[in-house]
């Protein structure tokens, strides 16, 4: 096991009453991509902001390369790449002039600062537009440019903060592609995301955070594992979605059930035999079926076991 | 530290000087209207200030006469008053409402031998409505020579020397005493330098305005998450929008300083006085305007105020009319504002005044921008935050 990179424990903080993160920690090595799943709300960004130094914790501790990190401390923070959820570039400055700032805030000067923002004005494709100003830019390349500052000062640890949200499907599969490569060098990447595909594809663990605290941690099919020999199901519902899913949740076969907009989602023991009578529980309560689609377990399934919830409420 | 606290001002000022609304808000503006209203608005003071007044003598006698030769006379030659012939009194008060005079003296029958008896005598001044300044100094030479003369008539009385004799001799002594009148006047400024200062000092506190309110901006366009998460002080934040606020707010006021002297002929006087002035000005501006940031929850909400506390300030402080020419109660009001005490200093400057002759006035402006910095400074931290 090569030498962890994060080292977070005990974090604990509460908005006036609200626990938004109640005693998480874990830890995230060298070339490690360590994915931190859970739905809006559950408590992601205040971990991340904690890690990163910008928000104080009740309680726990954050090391990075051995060094705490606190709201005040300097050097620690050197080693940080933290590209926040939201857009954080200036508009009225052109890419160079952002990359440029950030790199210099971060310590760069010189011809170290010339080479590295251009190589990052590379790897995020900007080159050509390097000298416009932001505001003139693509939604994408907006978001490219957020994850570009992050990498400038080429950071020991890179957070990144559901960096997919609200961006087209090309784009977020070349933000993806480039995670990926990040890691192989090296870099230790922490990485939120309430899309379980994401996590699936890129994390080497996952931590299963809802309602501020982590439910489960571990590669993926140490989660997957932990529903058993359980099949997904998915079905199209015409009318009243959670009668249906009462109405199946009250066979034996049917481990979990939970109503979406338009379907249930079932984690089922033997889907083939219980099909039968989920479609008959369901028929009798005045409800349709369109559509039937039967999964092996994947994430999503296992946040629906450990939490009785979908993870996605779109 | 410093150095994050530079970086972080440079890229505010490079964010001003592309914002075309701060250039607009900073130069132009001041500089264009400072030079409409000096065009449309005459002279109120200041240099060739002069005082065109006529003397309706229906005494004829040796008082009157003493006023005439001895009071008048003397600041005719100085060149503060051009006394004109006058007609009769009705003819002269005509002249007077029409402007063609800025104010009259209307000594009446009688005059002299009353002053001699020992009684109550005035001499009555008229002015013109739009030349209150001129008329101020008109009135202000009569009542210190009927001031002298009461004197006199009280110390002969208690004395027991003769009334007539001691009254005598004190009209025709009399000459000296508004001298300090006379010096007051030149301390307006003339309308140019005014409107420049005026505008200048009045658009300063919206120049500097962005500075700590642009921590809410960083907040809103959500780039203090990053700010924070560098490996600078929290604290080199602050101090990078205070730096970047004093920075243009000085290069605006010299910019316009020059600018209006070059191209309008404003006249500021000295210029180490001015330039002590701006500095003290510029601190001052930057306080007030960053405690109402501190108070605001939204940059929108922010701008607002500080729009209205930048107007109301500038109106009370005297930066679009002299605040000597509105009631008293005004001109005192106004001292509590920094810019009527940049506008004294700058009178002061005017007059021939060294640099040290602003003293008073830049400690004034100083204590302002102590408090509010002071204040801004306790409550900034709050905003330094997710
Ligand atoms: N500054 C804040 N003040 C009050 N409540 C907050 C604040 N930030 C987050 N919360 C609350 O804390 C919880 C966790 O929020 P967050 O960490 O943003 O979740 P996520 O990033 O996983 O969507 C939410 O209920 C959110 O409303
Ligand atoms: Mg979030």
């Amino acid at each position: 096991m090569s030498r962890s990179v994060l080292e977070c424990e005990g974090l604990v903080r509460a908005f006036g009453d609200l626990v938004a993160v109640d005693d998480v920690g874990f830890t995230i090595a060298e070339g490690e991509t360590y994915g931190l799943l859970g739905p809006n709300g559950a408590g992601k960004t205040t971990t991340i902001s904690m890690i990163a130094g910008i928000l104080e914790p009740d309680a726990g501790s954050v090391r990075v390369d051995g060094e705490a990190v606190t709201t005040t401390t300097t050097g620690a923070k050197a080693g940080i790449g933290y590209v926040p959820q939201d857009l954080a570039i200036y508009p009225d400055l052109t890419a160079a002039e952002n990359l440029r700032f950030f790199g210099k805030l971060h310590g760069l000067r010189g011809s170290g600062l010339d080479e590295r923002v251009g190589r990052v004005l590379d790897v995020i494709g900007l080159v050509d537009r390097a000298g416009d100003r932001a505001e003139t830019y693509s939604g994408g390349m907006k978001r490219r440019l957020n994850i570009g500052i992050g990498l400038l000062h080429e950071p020991r640890l890179l957070i990144l903060d559901e960096p997919t949200v609200g961006v087209d499907p090309q784009s977020r599969n070349a933000i993806l592609e480039s995670v990926e490569s990040l890691s192989g060098e090296g870099l230790a990447v922490l990485y939120t995301t309430h899309y379980m595909e994401e996590a699936e594809r890129l994390c080497d663990r996952v931590g299963i955070i809802d309602a501020g605290r982590i439910q489960a941690e571990g590669a993926r099919r140490q989660l997957v594992g932990l529903v058993g020999e359980r099949d997904r199901v998915r079905l199209g519902i015409t009318g009243r979605a959670e009668h249906a899913a009462a109405a199946a949740a009250s066979l034996s076969a049917v481990v979990e059930a939970s109503a979406g907009d338009g379907c249930i989602e079932l984690i089922v023991n033997d889907a083939r035999s219980a099909l039968p009578g989920i479609f008959e529980a369901v028929g009798s309560v005045d409800a349709g079926i369109n559509g039937v689609e039967i999964t092996e377990p994947n994430l999503e399934a296992v946040f629906l076991h450990l939490t009785g919830k979908a993870l996605r409420d779109e | 530290m410093i150095r994050a606290s530079l970086l972080i001002a440079a890229k505010d000022v490079r964010q001003r000087i592309r914002d075309r609304s701060a250039i607009m808000l900073g130069l132009v503006a001041p500089l264009g209207l400072a030079f409409i209203f000096s065009l449309i608005i005459p002279d109120f003071g200041g240099g060739d200030f002069v005082v065109r007044v006529a003397v309706v003598d229906e005494d004829g006698g040796l008082v009157s006469q003493a006023f005439t030769d001895q009071v008048l006379g003397p600041f005719a030659d100085e060149g503060l008053l051009e006394i004109s012939d006058a007609g009769s009194r009705d003819e002269t008060l005509g002249l007077v409402a029409d402007g063609g005079l800025d104010a009259t003296y209307v000594i009446p029958a009688g005059f002299s031998s009353d002053v001699l008896a020992g009684l109550p005598a005035e001499i009555r001044v008229t002015g013109n409505v739009d030349a209150q300044i001129a008329t101020e100094v008109a009135a202000a030479i009569a009542a210190e020579f009927t001031g002298t003369l009461t004197g006199a008539q009280l110390a002969a009385q208690a004395s027991g020397a003769d009334v007539g004799l001691l009254a005598l001799q004190a009209a025709q002594a009399a000459r000296p005493v508004v001298l300090s009148e006379a010096e007051a006047a030149s301390k307006v400024l003339d309308a140019t330098t005014f409107f420049s200062a005026g505008m200048a000092i009045f658009f300063l506190f919206f120049t500097v305005q962005f500075g700590v309110a642009s921590l809410l901006e960083e907040r809103i366009e959500g780039t203090m998450p990053r700010l924070l998460a560098a490996p600078i002080p929290p604290i080199s934040i602050v101090g990078g929008k205070a730096i970047a606020s004093l920075a243009v707010g000085v290069i605006a006021m010299a910019v316009l300083t020059v600018a209006s002297a070059v191209f309008i002929g404003a006249d500021w006087g000295h210029p180490i006085g001015v330039a002590v002035l701006i500095a003290a000005s510029v601190l001052a501006a930057l306080g007030i305007m960053a405690v109402i940031a501190t108070l605001a929850k939204t940059p929108e909400q922010s701008s607002n105020w500080q729009t209205i506390v930048a107007v109301v300030l500038g109106m009370l402080g005297g930066t679009f009319f002299p605040v000597s020419q509105g009631p008293e109660a005004l001109a005192d009001i106004s001292l509590l504002t920094p810019h009527a005490w940049f506008m004294r200093g700058l009178g002061e400057l005017h007059a021939g005044g060294g640099p040290t002759s602003v003293a008073v006035p830049v400690a004034a402006i100083l204590a302002f921008a102590a408090v509010t910095v002071g204040i801004a400074g306790l409550r900034v931290n709050r905003m330094v935050r997710l």
